[in-house]
């Protein structure tokens, strides 16, 4: 348990994500050990640490690519340790990448489109026959997909190839795709990764913006202290593979083991 | 630009095959044979751009299952039908018996191809070309090594039921499911499979599942085309399944512009006619001024297969994506 005490955002009953006393080892290395942290259902939570700290892993975890050697995950009350990602989207999980990962021989448009996969009305049977219920089927996810073009002010761009677009409104359609599986744990891969300062606030804006609007969990996994210092009410503070702190942004920037982990041992330096 | 009325232009091609299928006869014997080649390889290039270009994945076995479905209809058809058919059974009934036929070669190619790609689907890029590589050599050594299907020398007197009809209606209906099924919101999935499968899998694509629904609707096409093959050549062996068929078909995908049907349709066509070319070209000898002999391109006809290659090698480096690929959709070129 972190000794830097709850605050009082107390987590509701059930937590959305759980993950309980959750360890993996590699080998001799232990990436993580017994880590406890939960995500309520429309929680923004943060999770930070130095290098190496084991974010990257703990994501990795939650998304199914490692399984935990120890300890367990549980998504709305269900284990959900080692199931495929494909699975996991279609339980409402659903994640972005550091470097984006657009499909980039499809427009816009049909960026989003391939993510209401989950959700269409209408499937093989349908496409081969194109009788009234593949027309209205296309139609209503037509309408669907440009319904979030216009909501993310990307409707400009419906037809141009994905990977024409800037940076960040890469970063946006990849945000828009992942909503567009209807999720309600979206988690964030460190997503201000190469962005200058304006398109970090417009990203804070962005993540402010579905959160209030989908009423849905973001995790955000951030190396970029101005981001989730930002947005979030509680952080989780990982190094070495251990949780040293869970706290609000101003209690995390006054604690004592964050700042050594940061900083090294002179906590003199940051007040 | 094939998707306006996929429906209605299915309709006019099947009625265009009904009608060339009902005048044979009265076409000269050459250009029927060329169009049949030119439609069966329509659909072996059509059927095989589904998994190579739209789905991504790299399939060097076509010819297999194409040698899977012309065995699997020539038994139907050969030694299966004397059983069922009586001797003198009206027409009406061989053409039902042919189609079953097809049919079968179709299905049992599909099961083929399910068997080969459940597994192998897991791998990667090269892993899966050389394990489809490896499936079209043991399926012509199977085939080699089966005695009551000939051996080596292979089957013949097949009968010759296949005709224009059956190759172009089996070369529409396979451009129509392929283009019908990939531009749909469910065939986003194949060519998100395509593009990126880390991603297309954290949006909630089984792209295991894409994959080998692709791999098996290619396969069953595939075993049609075998079984018309079968059917117009009327004699089959193992060594025209070989890995060069397969080259063959593939070469078509990538001239055509991976992921372009229309682009392989055209190259199917071209690459069947191009050698007719050559040959009719080789016939022809050019008047040199300066001399009294004129120059006889009969040389053309013995290095036919050089001058294929060295097309194709031309052809990859001034235009990679596909000669018929105008920047609609990307090359292959993604990662």
């Amino acid at each position: 348990m972190g000794p830097a005490g709850f605050d009082g955002h107390e987590l509701m009953s059930a937590p959305l994500l759980q993950l309980d006393r959750v360890t993996i080892r590699f080998g001799g290395l232990t990436a993580l050990s017994a880590l406890d942290f939960g995500i309520g259902a429309d929680e923004l939570v943060g999770l930070i640490g130095p290098n190496g700290a084991g974010k990257t892993t703990v994501f990795n975890l939650i998304t199914g690519v490692y399984q935990p050697t120890e300890g367990n995950i549980r998504f709305d009350g269900k284990s959900i340790a080692g199931l495929k990602p494909h699975r996991l989207a279609a339980l409402g999980l659903t994640r972005t990448f550091q470097n984006i990962r657009l499909f980039p021989s499809m427009s816009v448009f049909d960026n989003v489109r391939a993510a209401v996969q989950l959700h269409r009305p209408h499937g093989i049977r349908n496409a081969l026959w194109r009788g009234r219920g593949f027309h209205d089927g296309e139609n209503a996810v037509s309408a669907l997909v440009m319904e979030m073009l216009d909501m993310f002010r990307l409707t400009r761009f419906r037809d141009e190839p994905s990977k024409s677009l800037p940076y960040g409104d890469q970063r946006r359609l990849e945000i828009v795709r992942a909503l567009a599986t209807r999720p309600r744990l979206l988690l964030l891969d460190e997503p201000a990764a190469g962005m200058n300062s304006t398109e970090k606030v417009e990203l804070m804006k962005l993540i402010q913006f579905v959160k209030d609007k989908y009423k849905i969990a973001v995790l955000l996994v951030e190396h970029d202290m101005q981001v989730v210092m930002g947005i979030c009410r509680r952080i989780v503070v990982l190094d070495y593979g251990v949780k040293i702190a869970e706290a609000t942004p101003a209690e995390v920037r006054k604690d004592p083991k964050v700042i050594e982990a940061y900083l090294g041992e002179e906590p003199t330096i940051q007040k | 630009m094939l998707l306006a009325r996929p429906r209605t232009l299915l309709g006019a091609a099947l009625a265009v095959s009904v009608a060339l299928g009902l005048c044979q006869q009265r076409l000269d014997p050459y250009y029927v044979d060329v169009l049949t080649r030119i439609g069966i390889n329509i659909t072996l290039a059509v059927s095989l751009n589904l998994i190579n270009g739209h789905t991504g994945q790299f399939s060097l076995g076509h010819a297999g299952f194409m040698a899977v479905g012309g065995y699997t209809a020539a038994t139907v058809s050969m030694f299966a039908a004397p059983h069922f058919l009586p001797a003198n059974a009206p027409a009406a009934f061989t053409l039902a018996w042919f189609l079953a036929a097809l049919v079968a070669g179709g299905l049992v190619a599909g099961a083929a191809g399910l068997l080969v790609g459940a597994p192998s689907l897991r791998l990667k890029g090269d892993y899966l070309a050389i394990v489809t590589l490896g499936f079209g050599q043991i399926i012509a050594v199977i085939f080699r090594n089966i005695e009551p299907l000939g051996g080596a020398l292979g089957l013949s007197g097949i009968p010759a039921y296949t005709n224009l009809f059956w190759v172009l209606a089996t070369a529409a209906l396979t451009v129509y499911v392929v283009t019908t099924m990939v531009n749909s919101t469910y065939g986003r999935g194949f060519l998100a499979t395509h593009d990126d499968e880390v991603a297309a899998a954290a949006i909630g694509i089984n792209t295991t599942r894409c994959k080998i629904v692709a791999f098996v609707i290619g396969a069953f096409f595939a075993g049609v085309a075998g079984g018309l093959y079968g059917h117009f050549s009327m004699t089959i062996n193992p060594k025209g399944f070989d890995f060069n068929r397969s080259i063959e078909i593939v070469v078509m995908v990538i001239v055509g512009g991976m992921g372009n049907t229309a682009g392989v349709i055209l190259a199917a066509a071209l690459l069947t006619l191009l050698p007719e070319g050559l040959r009719t070209l080789a016939g022809y000898s050019i008047p040199v001024p300066w001399s009294a002999q004129p120059w006889s391109l009969n040389w053309i006809g013995e290095s036919r297969p050089l001058l294929y290659s060295m097309l194709l090698i031309g052809l990859m480096l001034l235009r990679p994506q596909g000669l018929f690929n105008w920047g609609r959709r990307g090359s292959t070129a993604t990662s």
